[in-house]
């Protein structure tokens, strides 16, 4: 690392904490959006420096990106100021200092960044980095230990975001009961969306395509540069939201019906989860990809494709479903 | 050991995973409910043969993926994780049995399968908890246990059930977060994620800052999500709006699994290595677990909701684990952890007549229980008798538990003679608030007079005496629960020095 890498994060990290303050102080919720996009932004940002590309990509997609999408949605069917402050505010503030404070007292035996003899370089990463080319033989390492040294892991990730897929189909699947507010900064779910401004229109519909090329790439090039199923599935997501903006909540909803949405989120989740009971029918270890093909390094490679197009599916379809639920509400 | 048997371990958390997606696709009416209930009757199956193999002598260890630990992600199965998985397993089933007319009446019929794809993911979440020997993929299954468990308590029929969740969301992600601060310290100074690979490991830098924070942060983290006292503002309420049958499911089963998970990090990656943590534990926790059994049980003295009521009283039966853990003693440690099984007994049962009642009593307020007896005699008769299993009456399974805690005490000299005097304050609380609620149901005439029985759905009685008759079962044959108990005790200690 240069010392002007150095100095560039101290300077985002300095921006990081101001924003988390201005977020924290302001009583305009649109803003306190806004804000936490830009929180996601700067943290990505750092991931990037810091070389962890994979993070800062999924970082970008997930927290700058479509999550600002859908806390835009639920103020769409709430106001748009804070009401009263909420009660005991002092006494979070002394929990967090106090935390923070932990926090701090944590670091100080903590190994220098980028040590090469900490301990977290020494144990398991090492072996990460030496078996990958014998085991899986996948140029990025990342992907390997994502997908098949911890792919049990990811397997529960996966179903977290089905979870949270079934959370808000569950709470907000209802027709709603009257009429939700909508704010004046947020009317874009409105039926007609932004039919009536040419310009957003035209530019907006020529990067559709290049957006979703753009997944594509993510989702099947994850082996070999930063990427996966999870990043791939958020930017389709995102694709799908640009065109609800475009051309109106309707004719998004036309292009994916619910039905199609509720068997994709259902469909990534079980791709993943029967892949990993194929290899114990082949007589492998639960999600032992080596079982797949005779050769177990190709078994491992039809393995991380199937489970990443799983991880994928399940995203798009959770995060659409969300945001249309969300949407669906504000629109009346 | 056969093949088979070898993929159990797995097959305990793979089994409710996999069904969730598959149930939230079942349209026509029932069906959801059916799949639910046979893929709970299959995990509970496979429970109880992980624990067969258990008691005869077999540890389960299962590397996910093939790749052997620490690189991969190992699951395990000991006596500890027997008894956890009993409890969450069991009690899934039996709510589910019990509760298709209640949650018919809670839910309408669209939303259904959403539902109990939920369900399937609470339940595959705590037991994914339990088998897994690695610290991040305890975080994984915590996830996904909690985010399902809120949709679950969101279902409650009462508008506040969205306030309490939102209550329960926030506390439970901060318990998650600190947590996963501490897994992070650790592994920022081992390098690994494995809990016994730690273990070894974490010896050389026991003293340094990160890891003493990460205790700490650990700790508290996972005592917030149990519900120890003060940490437990979010479960009252969180009990009392959801649908009665899921506060079957989650009373018997949702904080215990929080317990197992702090016992078994802090006991084997804490206790051996940190200088003096046996003492900080203890001191910590004692203090803690009397306040909860003599504070929770005096509010559930006052309390006028019935399911607040046996709420707070949860809140005490925790004080009680807990108070047999901070005695680190064997004797100690198998007493709290037998009392994790023998109070999802009693408090499933109470929850489950709790249910039957709730059929027909909307608010549930004792004022309101009035003739309750004679309108559902065998509901009430239910009730009391897993009433007098809470309160640990000779001859259910309650006393087992309370004798165990109350002899491991008296063991530990003058300071026991306080501790089991709490022990039998917090007994005779018990017997207060069991007895206000047989009162309001016995006692009292009621408003308008009641000529007709209406009894609980037949399924919901015949699963509510199927736990009343297990709570006597296991008080006057308690030899598998014991004995379940003290090899899980001797195996949390065996890493100490």
């Amino acid at each position: 690392m240069t010392v002007f890498t150095v100095f560039f994060i101290i300077f985002l990290l300095t921006l990081l904490v101001i924003t988390a303050l201005a977020i924290v102080q302001t009583k305009n919720l649109f803003a306190a959006a806004m804000l936490s996009g830009i929180f996601s932004l700067l943290s990505a940002m750092v991931f990037f420096l810091l070389d962890a590309a994979d993070v800062a990509l999924t970082e970008a997609a997930v927290g700058a990106g479509i999550s600002t999408v859908l806390f835009l949605g639920a103020l769409a069917l709430t106001a748009e100021h804070e009401r009263a402050g909420t009660a005991g505010r002092l006494a979070a503030l002394g929990v967090v200092t106090v935390i923070a404070a932990l926090l701090v007292y944590a670091t100080f035996d903590m190994p220098r960044l980028g040590d090469p003899n900490a301990p977290a370089q020494l144990h398991v990463a090492p072996w990460y980095l030496e078996k990958t080319p014998e085991y899986i033989d996948v140029p990025n390492v990342v992907t390997a230990v994502l997908a098949s040294f911890r792919g049990y892991d990811t397997l529960g990730e996966t179903f977290v975001v089905f979870t949270a897929g079934i959370g808000v189909l569950f709470l907000l699947g209802k027709a709603p009961v009257g009429q939700p507010k909508v704010s004046p900064a947020m009317t874009f779910a409105g039926k007609a969306g932004l039919r009536h401004y040419q310009i957003p229109r035209v530019v907006g519909r020529l990067l559709i395509p290049f957006i979703l090329l753009f997944a594509l790439y993510v989702q099947f090039h994850g082996d070999f540069s930063p990427g996966g199923g999870f990043q791939a599935g958020v930017i389709v997501a995102a694709s799908v939201v640009l065109y609800a903006l475009l051309e109106g909540e309707e004719q998004a909803r036309l292009a994916l019906p619910a039905g199609l949405l509720k068997l994709m989120i259902a469909a990534g989740p079980l791709l993943y989860g029967l892949t990993g009971v194929a290899c114990m029918l082949l007589g492998g270890n639960f999600l032992d990809y080596s079982a797949l093909a005779h050769d177990p390094v190709h078994g491992q490679h039809y393995g991380i494709l199937i489970i990443e197009a799983g991880v994928g599916i399940t995203v798009t379809g959770v995060l659409i479903s969300i945001f249309h639920s969300f949407a669906a509400r504000g629109a009346k | 050991m056969s093949s088979e048997a070898y993929h159990l371990a797995v097959l305990q958390v793979v089994v409710p995973l996999l069904s969730a997606p598959l149930i939230i696709l079942l349209r026509p009416r029932g069906l959801a409910w059916a799949a639910a209930t046979a893929a709970s009757a299959m995990a509970f199956a496979v429970a109880v043969m992980l624990t067969a193999g258990v008691l005869s002598g077999i540890e389960y260890r299962y590397a996910v993926g093939g790749w052997p630990a620490p690189y991969g992600i190992e699951i395990r199965v000991d006596a500890l994780t027997s008894v956890a998985l009993l409890v969450v397993s069991g009690a899934s089933l039996l709510a589910l049995f019990a509760g298709r007319r209640s949650l018919d009446g809670d839910i309408d019929e669209a939303r259904q399968p959403l539902f109990y794809g939920a369900w399937m993911l609470a339940l595959a979440g705590l037991c994914g908890i339990v088998v897994s020997a690695d610290a991040f993929n305890i975080f994984v299954f915590m996830e996904v246990s909690s985010l399902a468990s809120y949709v679950l308590i969101a279902a409650g029929p009462n508008r506040r059930a969205l306030a309490a969740t939102f209550k329960y969301l926030v506390m439970g992600t901060i318990g998650a977060t600190f947590y996963l601060i501490g897994v992070g310290l650790i592994y920022m100074m081992t390098g690994t994620l494995n809990l016994a690979d730690m273990a070894q490991r974490i010896s050389e830098v026991a003293d340094q800052r990160p890891i003493l924070a990460a205790g700490g942060f650990i700790i508290v983290g996972l005592a917030l999500k149990a519900a120890v006292l003060p940490l437990h503002a979010w479960l009252p309420n969180a009990y009392t709006y959801a649908p009665h049958i899921v506060t079957v499911f989650l009373a018997a089963c949702a904080t215990k699994v929080q317990i197992y998970v702090m016992l078994r990090f802090d006991f084997l990656v804490f206790q051996g290595n940190l200088t003096d943590h046996d003492l900080q534990f203890s001191r910590f926790l004692m203090p803690l677990a009397l306040l909860a059994i003599v504070l929770a049980s005096g509010v559930a003295m006052m309390e006028r909701n019935l399911k607040r009521l046996l709420a707070y009283s949860s809140v005490a039966q925790i004080g009680y684990i807990m108070l047999g853990t901070s005695l680190l003693s064997a004797a100690g440690l198998s007493a709290g952890i037998i009392h994790i099984f023998n109070h999802a007994l009693a408090k499933g049962a109470l929850f489950l007549a709790v249910a039957g009642l709730g059929m027909h009593y909307q608010g549930l307020r004792l004022d309101q229980l009035a003739g309750a007896a004679k309108r559902m005699p065998w509901t009430m008769a239910a009730f009391v008798l897993a009433g007098l299993s809470l309160i640990g009456l000779p001859g259910t399974a309650g006393f087992v538990s309370k004798w165990l805690l109350i002899s491991a005490a008296l063991a530990e000299g003058s300071l026991g003679i306080v501790l089991v005097a709490v022990v039998l304050l917090g007994s005779l609380m018990a017997v207060v608030y069991v007895w206000r609620v047989v009162e309001a149901a016995y006692f009292r005439a009621p408003q308008q007079a009641v000529a007709d029985q209406r009894e609980a759905p037949p399924m919901l009685l015949a699963a509510t005496w199927a736990a009343v008759l297990a709570n006597i079962y296991f008080g006057l044959q308690p030899g598998l629960p014991v004995q379940l108990s003290q090899a899980a005790a001797a195996s949390l200690l065996q890493s100490l020095p």
